[in-house]
């Protein structure tokens, strides 16, 4: 009987081993667990082992080759699913550098995206965004901005004019400048104001590399008690070091615009030294704050504005102006 | 404006560096736009002629040789011919940088070498002549800097940009008098009074049109000699882009440019009867100026008239041929005059004609200054005429437009502090003032100055100033423009600066946000912003077939008055000619499937003050069907918390007639979506199909969707069920989904079509469209008898539309 039982442990040890796949090795394991399976055959001969010691010894070489048979089966499995993972694996080997079609992901215009910085710095200074329209009144964008019909500061905005039957003609415009909306900004809310005004503009000029006759700009207005040149000195210094980052200076050139008094130019100094010319601003001309509604007696304030096109193209050094404004997918997915 | 800083230097004592000086004029608002060096060349020196030759292979070249003072015989070759050997030449050496930029090498013609170069007296930077080699005088030492020869020392030129509030910084003496304020030195100011030394001798004048005319004054000249001006003179013109001309031309030019006094002369022998008229011009009249171009006039147009009442000039602005001075003038009589500026713009701005003059008078020159300015032209003609007789009986007649005298204003010393934020006491402040010309005294305390504070007791300071205004700052009128001034010459960069504390908490409006999302929503979808022209021409709307007629009236356009160019005239009434123009642009570049969207504004003749303008949005895919749009649409809809129904049954103008729709929110017309018309992407010559969205966002931006709400997510797995059903083309697949979704009830979780089918075997006009529904229980994994009801009440829904479950 012991010699069968390790002849029977032996064969079946062997068919677990000779199994090459899982697949295989199921069908082992079905053979091996099944009422035929030489070992449960055995076991069912044990009854008729003459003495008890025959059965006991008998049952436990059989308990111990069922037991072995069992492990083995286990034992082979974890190795075939292993080495068929492996396998699979290894078979799945991708090239990760070469695939085909990358996904598009969309790019906003450089000059949306200036846009927006600009925005960030400006509420970040506590300032508000104002918005107005850009067919223009000529009160709101000259008269308003003391700039009477006939003063002579108008020739060199190279107004485009509109044909709208709702006013007389000659006075709806393209606005040539966000200005405008100051006024409307002071008419629709009392002061304190702190807000900034971005928005397209218009002027009468061909295009060529370094001008566009449809533009951008952003116009910042502060009214309160108490505001001076000091703080327009001030809040252009913060925004050029918000905005261009640490090492950039910035300075107010006297000069001259009719809705500001004192006017000045104001520029900025890169890290290496150059100054560039940035923009327009003063001190809120009296005048333009009595047609915004506010008492200049009682408060003051500042007003700036420069081209935020000029900040896109400065920023990616956009060679010419034109290619912005074309639609060409290639500019818009350099950015 | 240019200015030396040579000439400059007559008037205030000035640094020797340049850069000083560059830097003070942009501290006073006076920037210098450009600056460059004049004088002698470095590196050109004096040569004599030894010889020349002609070489037989170059007729157009000749060979000479010159010695340059070191007994060395140097060989150049030379295109000119007007020297002859014995001359004195200058010759630029090699390594010399000419003022063109050119720097002189040795490369020679035939294979000869070119020891240098002989100069013109352009080449040189000497004014225009270029017809041959500048002579020097034959005296001249060899091999020293040409400049010795000639008188010509080093300068600095600096062209200023001069804003509409500074018209006295277009003469020498008001950027003079700028300089000497800042440095604290003093200004030299030429001159002023006329010295008769003759009989009388009078020009009278007649101002007809006082309002046009403030003051014209004449002066008598004789024994003038017409001849060739001082040569310092031509050489300070010459710097700053003058060319002289003769002595009585160059001085009347340079006391312009000094005092920034305009100034003619009439020669008194061809000028009839002997007086002058100045009087607007009649209609039909015209003039020849001295430009020999025929002007028409109109009757805003100002003219001086001769004794005849013939027109001899355009008021401040150019003179005419018929009396103008030449060789053989003996006697003139001098015109400086003040125009009203106003008149003298209209003028210029009519008929296009500008001068050195009309620029002058149209910002506004001094009218007290034509005293000073006859002295200097005297003083300065009698340089180059020894025998030049004043004649007494000068006219000085005025009129109603001359400004007053004693123009003035006061100045609370308090507003200075709050509106520049310096604390300045009144006595700093008169030190800034006065020096250029704003003289100030304290203001009587009784006086109606308000914010009269502090000023009250005896040897206090002054809350109050009077200012009297100068006469050269016609600008300056009221408390603003002096605090300006003040402001100015205390520099502006000294003023301390502050960030103001904004009490508002800083913040995009909840539309900026919006539309933020929404570009985030597409760039997310794979587009890309453009941003096209806004202007199109009437063909681009009719090629776009948006159903507007260009050509109506009333108009349904807006039309721009004055456009840039002729047929670009039209404002965009649609975003979608601008992206069909890019897809049609990009495919002509081989860039076929662009996807790209513009958020920007439209708009259309409207009753109210202004016209209808809308902000709108636009997304083309270009090489996609129409369900790739919808699909979009949809994506940007759940983005923005916004809703519409799809409506076919009229498709929008330009669209494809069986693949688009309008979007409709309740009544009101969101937007469309769905395909462009073939005959419109013919029109743009694009091969693609095109597939858009469009949306007003006036309501999307404004629309204030609710919080997405929390639903519990069940913890039991899902049973998914696809079901079939066929149904009548016209019946919109929207309904089905609807029926599907109100069928399937509480337990439907999610519904997708994932195939829709049209074959023979369905019958024509008929398909079948496929669904998957993820069906689940927030508390139960969900039976097979679960799904056969949803089955069954799904089906029943589905029936009421006429589908039929397939299969």
């Amino acid at each position: 009987m012991i010699s069968d039982i390790d002849a029977a442990r032996a064969e079946a040890l062997a068919q677990i081993s000779a199994a090459t796949t899982t697949t295989e090795l199921d069908a082992v394991a079905a053979a091996l667990n099944g009422k035929r399976a030489p070992l449960a055959v055995l076991k069912t001969g044990l009854g008729a082992l003459a003495t008890p010691d025959d059965k006991k010894l008998a049952g436990q070489a059989l308990n111990a080759a069922q037991q072995a048979v069992a492990t083995e089966l286990t034992g082979r499995r974890h190795e075939l699913v292993a080495s068929e993972r492996a396998r699979r694996v290894e078979a799945e080997r991708l090239d990760l550098t070469e695939f085909v079609r990358p996904a598009r992901r969309g790019h906003l215009h450089p000059v949306t995206q200036a846009w927006e910085r600009l925005e960030d710095v400006f509420v970040g200074l506590g300032f508000t965004v104002a918005e107005g329209p850009e067919v223009e009144s000529d009160w709101y964008n000259f008269e308003a901005l003391n700039m009477s019909p006939d003063h002579p500061a108008r020739n060199e905005f190279d107004t485009l004019f509109v044909d709208h039957r709702g006013a007389p003609p000659g006075t709806t415009v393209l606005r040539t400048h966000t200005s405008p909306v100051q006024i409307r900004a002071m008419l629709t809310a009392a002061p304190p104001l702190y807000l900034v005004a971005p928005g397209r503009v218009f002027r009468r000029d061909t295009p060529d590399a370094t001008h566009m006759p449809v533009f951008h700009q952003i116009e910042g207005l502060v009214v309160d008690r108490g505001i001076t040149l000091g703080h327009l000195a001030g809040t252009i210094q913060a925004f050029t070091e918000a905005f261009f980052g640490p090492g950039f200076e910035s300075r107010l050139r006297p000069s001259y615009f009719p809705f500001t008094e004192p006017s000045a130019e104001f520029d900025i100094r890169t890290p290496s030294g150059d100054w560039l010319e940035l923009g327009g601003c003063g001190m809120v001309h009296p005048d333009v704050l009595r047609a915004g509604g506010v008492d200049p007696a009682e408060w003051s304030g500042f007003a700036f504005g420069f081209g935020i096109d000029r900040m896109a193209s400065e920023r990616h050094a956009v060679g010419d102006l034109r290619d912005m404004y074309v639609g060409d997918i290639e500019f818009a997915e350099q950015f | 404006m240019k200015v030396s800083l040579s000439w400059l230097a007559d008037y205030v004592e000035l640094p020797d560096d340049a850069d000083l000086v560059v830097a003070a004029l942009a501290d006073l608002g006076l920037p210098v736009e450009e600056r460059w060096a004049t004088g002698p060349v470095p590196g050109v020196v004096t040569a004599r002629v030894v010889r020349t030759e002609r070489h037989p292979d170059a007729a157009k070249v000749q060979r000479v040789w010159v010695d340059a003072g070191d007994g060395l015989e140097r060989h150049v070759w030379c295109g000119a011919s007007n020297f002859a050997a014995g001359d004195v030449v200058p010759l630029a050496t090699l390594g010399t940088e000419m003022p063109d930029g050119r720097v002189i090498s040795a490369r020679g013609i035939l294979g000869i070498d070119s020891d240098g170069m002989l100069c013109s007296a352009r080449e040189l930077g000497l004014g225009s002549d270029h017809s041959g080699i500048l002579v020097l005088p034959a005296d001249s030492p060899l091999g020293v800097t040409y400049g010795d020869a000639v008188g010509l020392a080093t300068d600095t030129v600096v062209d200023i940009d001069i804003t509409r509030n500074r018209p006295d910084a277009y003469g020498v003496v008001g950027v003079a008098r700028d300089l000497a304020a800042h440095f604290g030195v003093p200004l030299r100011l030429p001159d002023a009074t006329v010295v008769v030394n003759g009989p009388a001798r009078s020009v009278p004048v007649t101002i007809v049109d006082g309002d046009r005319c403030g003051r014209f004054t004449t002066v008598v000249l004789s024994g003038i000699a017409v001849g060739p001006g001082a040569g310092w003179m031509a050489t300070r013109l010459q710097a700053v882009g003058q060319r002289p001309i003769n002595n009585v031309v160059d001085v009347s030019n340079y006391v312009m440019l000094e005092l920034n006094q305009p100034n003619h002369t009439y020669d008194l022998d061809l000028l009839r009867g002997a007086a002058l008229r100045v009087r607007v011009a009649r209609a039909g009249e015209s003039l020849v100026t001295l430009d020999e171009v025929t002007r028409e006039l109109t009757a805003d147009d100002l003219l001086i008239c001769d004794g005849d009442d013939v027109a001899v000039g355009l008021a401040g602005v150019m003179g005419a041929e018929n009396s103008a001075i030449s060789a053989t003038t003996d006697t003139v009589a001098l015109e400086v005059a003040w125009f009203e500026p106003g008149g003298i713009g209209a003028t210029v701005s009519r008929i296009g004609l500008r001068s050195d003059a009309s620029t002058r008078f149209e910002r506004g020159v001094d009218p007290y200054g034509p005293d000073r300015a006859a002295a200097r032209f005297v003083e300065l003609l009698a340089e180059t005429c020894p025998d030049l007789v004043v004649h007494a009986g000068a006219v000085d007649e005025r009129a109603a437009s001359l400004p007053s005298p004693q123009r003035q204003t006061t100045l609370r010393v308090a507003e200075v502090e709050r509106i520049v934020g310096v604390p300045l006491a009144a006595a700093e402040i008169t030190a800034l003032l006065d020096p250029i010309g704003f003289t100030t005294t304290p203001a009587s305390v009784d006086g109606e100055a308000p914010g009269d504070g502090d000023g009250g007791g005896g040897g206090e300071a002054p809350g109050v100033l009077r200012v009297e205004l100068p006469s050269w700052r016609p600008d300056c009128n009221t408390e603003i423009d002096v605090i300006e001034e003040v402001a100015r010459h205390y520099g502006y960069a000294r003023v301390p600066r502050l960030v103001p504390l904004s009490p508002l908490h800083g913040h995009l409006t909840a539309a900026q946000q919006r539309r933020r999302a929404l570009r985030r929503t597409l760039v997310g979808l794979g587009l890309s912003e453009v941003l096209p022209n806004a202007f199109l021409a009437a063909a681009d709307v009719e090629r776009a077939g948006l159903g507007i007629d260009t050509s109506a009236e009333p108009p349904e356009v807006l039309r721009i008055t004055n456009p840039i160019v002729h047929g670009e005239d039209v404002l965009r009434p649609s975003l979608r000619p601008g992206l069909l123009g890019a897809i049609a642009l990009n495919a002509n570049r081989r860039r076929p499937g662009v996807a790209l969207f513009e958020i920007g504004h439209v708009y259309r003749p409207g009753p109210g003050e202004l016209p209808d303008e809308r902000e709108w949005v636009a997304i083309a895919l270009a090489g996609r069907e129409a369900p790739a749009a919808v699909e979009v649409w949809r994506a940007v809809a759940e983005a923005m918390g916004i809703g519409a129904r799809i409506d076919q049954g009229r498709p929008p103008a330009g669209l494809h007639a069986t693949r688009a729709a309008t979007l409709l929110a309740g009544r009101d017309t969101l937007g469309v979506v769905g395909e462009v018309a073939p005959e419109v992407l013919a029109a743009y010559d694009i091969d693609e199909r095109v597939a858009v969205v469009e949306l007003d966002l006036s309501g999307v931006l404004k629309a204030e969707p609710k919080a997405a709400r929390w639903r519990p997510t069940s913890k039991h797995p899902s049973s998914d069920l696809d079901v079939a059903f066929v149904l009548a083309d016209d019946v919109p697949a929207e309904k089905l989904e609807k029926a599907i979704r109100q069928g399937a009830g509480a337990l439907l979780n999610g519904v997708e079509l994932f195939d829709a089918y049209r074959g023979e075997s369905l019958g024509e006009g008929r398909r079948s469209l496929a669904y998957r529904l993820r069906l689940q229980a927030l508390d139960r994994t969900l039976s097979d008898a679960d799904v056969a009801a949803v089955l069954q009440a799904v089906t029943a829904a589905a029936a009421k539309l006429g589908a039929e479950r397939r299969g």
